[in-house]
């Protein structure tokens, strides 16, 4: 079964190349075909997953992709648990937001064309977790940057959705510089860029040569997984449809920069420094998606915010290495389930409302709309971390292997952990508390274009993927986690999970302590924003209250992340630019005319080049050449 | 006769035939056409026939031609220059079926004049490519501007003469100091052997023999005008008045092709033939790559012309082919080597695709357009295919080659490679707002609508009514469409480019790796 393993990766390629270039044809049955092939690879994975044993990574060669002496790249795919593991979260969740997409995107004229774009996705984001070397993973990887590229663009009326597909994009492509270089530096110092040959010869390698490609894989990590300092895209991502922004802007996708990392596991085992990057970069991270995610009232921004934020958890985790990397894939997947279900569950709500996605003008839908409002609520509860469900045996595992660090590290990682969860504890319990209950203030308001709103519930095809991805977001975490399961199984791919023994808190205080913040921040959003009284209606009246403190007014404006790249990148690369274009149109071309002028013998007029001086320039530089000669020949015999 | 020499004969005699039939425009365009498709089709036999594991020359074949100076018409192909005649023979059949949407003929000018120039052109391209006396070269190189010359000054744009002249004058000035380079070295086999000669094989032996100082000469001479042809900054000023102003269809060839003789020369000439010099300018000429490649991506996305837009992104792209050529590694060389005949794939493309948009639109501004994705959705999918490549994305052809540059050069260079790996970001960038300008966003732009009623009438300006513009039609998808497979196709399976490159590039860079 594992020698044709490609055929996971065929089936939706096919279905994009099928419904692409079939065109306006497919436009009856593409959507089926789009969900079919994704089903297929889905199935394919499952019975693969259950006859093999896995204990091994497997590689089957297809053919010889980049074949220039020493440098030998297969088109080539690896079977292991960390990839069966993506494999079935890819094309499981995938599978069941082309099912919704078939609802959401019902009005859409182009919808056959969408669902080729998803196709190209699954196809694409397959490469990059199946590849069997780092040039194949760099296929997959600026595959699935160009399907977000198509999808994020979308809505092409929108200005706005064309330049965030190009922000994300381009901020990708930084990444990849990195990525790119640590491929080069791979070939450089072991000759070779495949898994195997790479983590068998990475023990060779100097130390300072090894925390650069740790480093550099890790940019690439940033800039797919919307990590600092390159996470400003992400947020923009969401101009997209919503289940683009469920399949790849939350569970998938975006967590590739964690599928990268804990594959490099052999490279980060080895660099201390390059893990405590990871680590510091996912505390960063996660903190500031976290803040942030407080101060939107868009409620897909708010959602953004938080994938940044979960994904910090993550990357923190990887960081942590032997302690952490099995962890990390744990809460990939149960964010995985549980985001997924959220985006799915406010874009239920946003096509109940016009579109719209101000959570000012919601309030009061959980009677509307009842199943959106009970799954989108477990999912909730998953991700602040109520006990008992999938996000509480996740995060929780993290916070705890995070405090296990010794010294500054435990209380750093962990604290910064640790805040982020009641952090989030508060904005989705105001997420929740402004969508779903108080008063129902679209009563009172009219949608962006000006229609009234008639909120109700979504059609099956809607629902039933949402029922499923809320199962998952109750029942995963204690799959994975009770017992160790997920752990053991990967061990093969990112090696024994271990356990700290050295912590700054004692182990038994943390899960205590966790609730205990999540529940203060939960209390704190209910104090704001849930209350029926004059008090609490000031923070959730339609109009958003302009004076605010500056935290407030920081958190609004992406904690400033999108004024540094306006500064540091955007402006400089403008200037440059300009200038250039300047100094070509003036300066080389200028002197080159001006020169030929002058040896024309006289001023510098384009005019006068054109009528008459072909000749005397032919002459002038017939006359040097022969200078030229005779220089060589006075070089030669001289 | 070998299968090269009918390739070189056919386009000339099709280009008398078409000059015959010039009266009628549509017998002259599927005369034309036929012939282009024969010459295609003659492409695989050559292929075939080809063995990469064999001689360095193939298809060889050779006629004294002045024997008081040991000059002789001699032809002969390595796995290189197959590539760059298989390329020039895709070409033009697709920019002659393509004509109809890309260009109109000036006023008093007929097709059938632009058509045979056209072939006359093909064959001295792949004539030049073909040649292995180093005189006959010289010759052909510039020999190869006079079709040049009236193509654009004859067909082109407002601003054609200007754009001919400069041309011309650039590239015939390279030409004759190359000439005194060749000269020199004949000059050097003739004390050498006691007998001059011109034969490209035999100067090879003797030339890279020869003290260091001798070779620096003889390098720079020919130097100078592979880097005038090739573009290199600073030597490129030419190009974007030339690519602006000439017919698509030529533009495509220009850039495609004919200025691929340039690295081409690199590869054939100067490395094999002066590899110490070679070795001691590379970090010269590295400096000029890496320049252009940052330079030409940030003037390209700086234009407002998409005719001058393609003119950058191609000297941004020269600057990947030259760093990769004065790398000296297998696999730099080797995406050099293949970067040329990708390069004329992707660019050929976007400056097919961009032609035709700027014909529909009847403007070349890019402002003048906008939201043209809603109205072409077929025409917007091409440009983005040929934006793709253009940007090495993995997946398309050109993505191989630029890697294999990169990856190559990192070895031996590693600090141009980093600077040059950031052209990849530039590329994407001036791509992708490229495409946002032209295709998103609402419909807009002088063409796109009929201009606005003036003031004082009821209407808003931005409800002039939208023009009709057709999306592609089935004639322009087909003769799209082969570039559209290989893009792809080489993407995924460049294996038989490889390995036909592979041996040459290693017989190219022997001598200077010895250095």
């Amino acid at each position: 079964m594992i020698a044709s393993s490609w055929l996971l990766v065929a089936f939706p390629a096919l279905g994009a190349l099928v419904l692409l270039v079939g065109g306006k044809r497919t436009n009856s049955w593409g959507h089926l075909l789009g969900c079919a092939t994704v089903a297929a690879s889905f199935v394919y994975a499952l019975a693969l997953f259950a006859s093999e044993s896995l204990s091994q990574a497997v590689d089957t060669t297809l053919w010889s992709w980049i074949p220039v002496e020493a440098l030998q790249v297969d088109f080539g795919l690896r079977i292991d648990p960390l990839s069966m593991t993506f494999v079935l979260l890819i094309t499981g969740v995938g599978a069941l937001i082309h099912v919704y997409s078939i609802g959401y995107m019902s009005d859409d004229r182009d919808r056959r064309r969408f669902f080729a774009y998803l196709n190209l996705f699954v196809a694409s984001m397959l490469i990059l977790v199946l590849g069997n070397s780092f040039v194949m993973l760099y296929l997959g990887w600026e595959g699935v940057g160009l399907a977000s590229y198509l999808l994020i663009g979308w809505y092409t009326d929108r200005p706005a959705a064309a330049t965030a597909a190009k922000k994300a994009f381009l901020m990708n492509r930084v990444g990849d510089v990195g990525l790119a270089i640590a491929i080069f530096l791979m070939f450089k110092h072991i000759g070779s860029t495949s898994y195997d040959a790479v983590f068998a010869g990475i023990g060779d390698v100097s130390p300072g040569v090894v925390t650069a490609i740790a480093l550099l894989l890790l940019l690439g990590a940033c800039g797919k997984s919307g990590q600092f300092p390159l996470q400003a895209w992400l947020p923009d991502a969401m101009e997209g449809p919503t289940p683009v922004s469920a399949l790849i802007h939350a569970a998938t996708m975006v967590t590739a920069g964690v599928y990268l990392i804990a594959r490099g596991s052999p490279i980060y085992n080895l660099t201390e420094d390059g893990r405590l990057v990871v680590a510091l970069v996912g505390a960063f991270t996660l903190l500031l998606g976290s803040i942030i995610g407080c101060a939107y009232d868009d409620i897909k921004k708010v959602l953004a915010y938080s994938t940044v934020s979960q994904i910090g958890y993550m990357m923190l985790a990887v960081g942590l290495g032997p302690f952490g990397y099995a962890l990390a894939i744990a809460h990939l997947l149960t964010h995985g389930f549980f985001k997924a279900g959220l985006f799915l569950g406010a874009g239920s709500v946003m096509h109940a409302m016009n579109d719209e996605v101000d959570m000012r003008k919601f309030g009061g839908l959980a009677k509307k709309m009842p199943i959106t409002a009970v799954t989108f609520g477990l999912g909730y509860l998953a991700i602040i971390g109520f006990p008992f469900l999938s996000g509480y045996f996740t995060k929780d595992a993290i916070i705890e292997a995070a405090f296990g660090q010794e010294g500054w590290r435990g209380w750093v990682l962990g604290g910064s952990a640790l805040l982020a969860a009641g952090i989030t504890g508060f904005y989705m319990t105001r997420l929740m508390l402004l969508t779903f209950f108080g008063k129902e203030r679209w009563r009172e308001t009219t949608s962006a274009d000006g229609r009234e709103f008639h909120p109700h519930e979504s059609p099956p095809t809607m629902t039933a993927p949402m029922i499923v991805l809320s199962i998952g977001s109750v029942g995963a975490g204690a799959l994975l986690i009770g017992g160790d399961t997920l752990a053991e199984f990967l061990s093969p791919s990112v090696g024994a999970l271990q356990e700290s023994h050295h912590g700054v808190l004692p182990h038994a205080l943390i899960p205590w302590l966790t609730v205990l913040v999540s529940a203060l921040g939960v209390l704190g959003a209910w104090a704001l924003f849930g209350r029926r009284d004059a008090e609490s209606s000031k923070y959730t009246s339609v109009q958003r209250p302009e004076r605010v403190s500056w935290p407030v007014r920081a958190a609004r404006k992406d904690l400033y992340g999108n004024a540094l790249n306006e500064a540091l990148v955007a402006t400089p690369g403008m200037w440059l630019t300009r200038s250039a274009v300047f100094l070509d149109n003036r300066g080389v071309d200028g002197a080159v005319n001006g020169l030929a002028a002058a040896f024309g013998g006289g001023s510098g007029r384009l005019r006068r080049m054109q009528t008459g001086f072909v000749r005397s320039y032919a002459l002038s530089m017939l006359g040097g050449s022969f200078l030229i000669v005779g220089a060589l020949l006075l070089v030669r015999f001289g | 006769m070998t299968w090269l020499l009918a390739l070189i004969l056919l386009p000339l005699l099709g280009a008398v035939a078409v000059a015959f039939l010039r009266r009628d425009d549509r017998l002259a365009t599927m005369t034309a056409f036929a012939v282009s498709i024969v010459e295609l089709v003659l492409i695989l036999p050559l292929w075939l026939s080809y063995d990469p594991g064999g001689e360095r020359l193939q298809q060889v074949s050779s006629l004294e031609w002045i024997p008081a100076f040991g000059v002789h018409i001699s032809f002969g192909i390595d796995g290189i220059a197959l590539l760059m005649i298989a390329v020039i023979a895709l070409l033009v059949p697709v920019v002659i079926a393509l004509l109809r949407s890309t260009d109109k003929i000036p006023e008093g000018k007929d097709v059938g004049g632009l058509l045979s120039l056209i072939l006359v052109q093909q064959s001295l391209t792949i004539a030049v490519f073909a040649a292995t006396d180093v005189f006959l070269f010289y010759v052909l190189f510039e020999i190869m501007l006079i079709p040049m010359y009236f193509l654009i000054g004859g067909y082109g744009g407002p601003r054609r003469q200007y754009a001919a002249v400069k041309f011309f004058l650039y590239s015939f000035l390279g030409g004759l100091i190359m000439l005194a380079s060749a000269i020199g070295a004949y000059s050097l086999a003739a004390d050498e052997l006691g007998e001059g000669t011109f034969d490209w094989a035999t100067l090879v032996e003797v030339v890279s023999e020869a003290p260091l100082e001798t070779q620096i000469w003889l390098f720079l001479g020919f130097f100078l005008a592979f880097a005038i042809k090739a573009p290199l900054v600073p030597f490129h000023t030419w190009l974007p008045d030339a690519a602006s102003q000439a017919p698509v269809a030529v533009t495509v060839l220009l850039v495609g092709v004919l200025d691929k003789v340039g690295t081409f020369g690199f590869l054939r000439y100067s490395l094999p033939m002066t590899p110490d010099a070679s070795a001691e300018l590379a970090p010269v000429v590295l400096v000029l790559a890496v320049v252009g490649v940052i330079y030409g991506s940030m003037l390209a996305a700086g234009q407002t012309d998409m005719r001058r837009f393609v003119a950058y992104v191609s000297i941004a792209h020269f600057g990947f082919i030259a760093l990769g050529i004065f790398a000296f590694t297998q696999q730099a060389v080797a995406g050099s080597a293949t970067y040329m005949l990708n390069h004329s794939l992707a660019t050929g493309m976007l400056i097919l695709v961009l032609g035709i948009v700027a014909a529909r639109g009847g403007h070349t501004r890019i402002d003048a357009f906008g939201g043209m994705a809603k109205v072409t959705p077929v025409l917007a999918a091409m440009l983005l295919i040929a934006g793709l490549s253009a940007l090495s994305l993995p997946g398309t052809n050109s993505f191989i080659s630029e890697f294999l540059v990169l990856l190559g050069a990192f070895d031996t260079r590693p600090a141009y490679a980093v600077v040059a790996t950031v052209g990849m970001v530039l590329a994407a960038a001036y791509v992708l707002w490229l495409y946002q300008r032209i295709m998103t966003g609402p419909v807009r732009g002088d063409a796109m609508l009929a201009a606005a009623p003036g003031p004082g009438t009821a209407a808003a300006p931005e409800a002039g009514a939208r023009k009709t513009i057709r999306d592609l039609g089935g004639r322009e998808i087909a003769a799209l469409a082969p570039l559209v497979v290989l893009i792809i196709g080489l993407g995924f399976y460049p294996k038989p480019v490889l390995d036909t490159v592979n041996p040459s590039v290693e017989q190219t860079i022997t001598a200077v790796q010895e250095r």
